[in-house]
């Protein structure tokens, strides 16, 4: 494996909208000012892998549309991954680099969830048809029973949820890529209608429209193309259960936690409390940051509901989560785990918008149809 | 301002449901419920499916297990959405009596005009029953909802 770094990140403003652009447009402002960052052109770049949720797009294949704005002629791959899309496109384009078959890939994602009049009938069809297809259950009601046992389980308050929200969108108020950029409350948020209990609307993430680009590099490439290339030090990747009850406790993620052993032993982490800096997690709804955290060791199980509250997850606190305000403020679907490797990149090379001070090591997180991390 | 072109997809299927399902259903028609064994790690799997994904290997031993069993953790959706039931419904996730995995199913026979009350109502651990559809026709909505049993 040849080491590969980061050497450019480019998004677009997310809306709720953009009508502004069609999906190749959007794809092509992500990858030029991706380019544009790394200081580098389109004939520098080798390969092009592509994320996207076709559905989301109402486009069977939006790649093909759009494949012209990622590099007309050039090697090219497609992943669709549920959630994980984003993240799982970049371990793709870091594998292209690590396997040593290329130097320069491009990963792309776009997304246009505000074209899809209800997302819900999308949402509808991921779930099995023979036998959970009719209960009404959606990514929300996932988050919603987790709650539920969370909450039954350590005794974690619907006030100490909130402070998730309140935390990412403090962050997002510094972040001009960012969807929702509203200052929230607790009480914002308790009072807000309960939408899948005890989850209420500002515990719920928006649709997006936008794309995400990031640059990645061989170590030769990396070195001469800028001084501060953000390292990736390894990647991990789980499946799980497709049975939501076929999991022995809701409460607590224990696939994420194997993911993440499995992440923390190639790069080297003794102590994720310690050895990270920043983390970028897919936390949706506001009860998956909490089991996130705990998953992935930066609290003890059952003590993630607090960090929040107490400020250890602000911007400025010990275990900065999120400082570009999350996907609870955007979340332009099969994009959003590709923003998160964005950012935790940007936090390394000391760039982000919502910078941590110090950052050196970041953690980016996405779930959905895979469990993924890198940092 | 952009022009708008409006789209649909439209687009119709007919799954397979697999031999190990259609057996679960003919039994829901006599008001049963079939989990199956798996010879490996001897976890009851209910609903049925034809391999362990933990153990890969076939699952060929069927079981009956009770309509009744416990609350594992459950959420009732306020919102209205496309293609989802009328609002409020709860769903919850119950183990049954013989069963080591849950079942996601709906939750009923409780007031959930508060949500606080209800989830008290139905909190992890309560025992509930199977409330049967009069004439079971082998669907997985022969089974209505589950509510809870009365001590």
């Amino acid at each position: 494996m040849k080491r590969v770094a980061v050497v450019g990140v480019g998004q677009t403003r997310f809306r709720t909208r953009r009508d502004d652009k069609t999906h190749p447009e959007l794809t092509r402002e992500a990858v030029s000012r991706a380019l544009d960052h790394a200081g580098i052109s389109m004939e520098d770049v080798d390969a092009f892998v592509f994320g996207t949720m076709d559905p989301f797009d109402g486009i069977n294949c939006p790649d093909r549309w759009s494949s012209t704005a990622a590099g007309f002629g050039k090697p090219f791959m497609k992943i669709s991954t549920g959630g994980t899309t984003g993240l799982t496109t970049g371990i793709a384009a870091y594998q292209h680099v690590a396997s040593g078959m290329f130097d320069v890939v491009v990963a792309v994602c776009t997304q246009r969830v505000g074209e899809n009049v209800d997302a819900q009938p999308v949402l509808n069809t991921a779930v099995d048809p023979i036998y959970e297809g009719h209960s009404g259950v959606g990514a929300i009601s996932v988050a919603a029973i987790q709650a539920t046992a969370h909450m039954q389980r350590f005794g974690t308050t619907e006030e100490q949820m909130a402070w998730v929200s309140v935390k990412d969108h403090e962050s997002a108020l510094k972040n001009p890529y960012a969807h929702i950029r509203k200052r929230l409350s607790v009480e914002d948020v308790l009072s807000s209608p309960v939408i899948s209990s005890p989850l209420k609307l500002y515990e719920c993430c928006p649709r997006s429209d936008g794309s995400v680009a990031i640059v990645f590099a061989s170590e030769e490439r990396a070195k001469e193309i800028r001084d501060n290339p953000a390292w990736i030090l390894a990647e991990s990747s789980i499946s799980d259960s497709y049975f939501v009850g076929d999991r022995p406790d809701l409460a607590v993620w224990d696939s994420l936690s194997i993911a993440g052993r499995r992440l923390y032993r190639l790069a080297g982490v003794d102590d994720p409390k310690r050895d990270i800096d920043v983390a970028e997690l897919y936390s949706p709804f506001t009860i998956q940051e909490i089991l996130e955290l705990e998953a992935l060791g930066f609290a003890e199980k059952g003590e993630g509901a607090r960090l929040a509250e107490e400020g250890v997850t602000f911007a400025d606190g010990d275990m900065p989560t999120n400082p570009s305000g999350g996907v609870l403020c955007t979340n332009p679907i099969g994009a959003t785990g590709l923003v998160r490797l964005g950012e935790a990149s940007l936090q390394v090379m000391g760039e982000a918008s919502n910078q941590v001070d110090g950052a050196e090591v970041a953690l980016a997180h996405a779930w959905g149809e895979r469990c993924s991390s890198t940092p | 301002m952009v022009l708008k072109i409006e789209a649909k997809w439209e687009i119709p299927y007919v799954h397979s449901a697999g031999e190990h399902a259609t057996r679960f259903f003919e039994a829901l028609k006599e008001k049963r419920i079939l989990g199956v064994r798996c010879p490996r790690c001897g976890r009851v799997l209910v609903p049925p499916r034809a391999f362990c994904e933990r153990c890969y290997v076939d699952t060929d031993e069927w079981v009956e297990v009770k309509d009744e069993g416990v609350i594992e953790t459950l959420t009732i959706n306020y919102a209205r959405f496309t293609g989802l039931p009328e609002p409020p419904y709860a769903v919850g996730i119950v183990k049954l009596d013989g069963a080591d995995t849950g079942m996601l199913a709906y939750l009923g026979g409780v007031d959930l005009s508060d949500w606080k009350k209800a989830h008290e109502r139905l909190k992890i651990g309560t025992r509930v029953r199977a409330v049967w559809k009069d004439e079971p026709e082998g669907r997985i909505t022969d089974i209505l909802y589950f509510k809870p049993v009365e001590e």
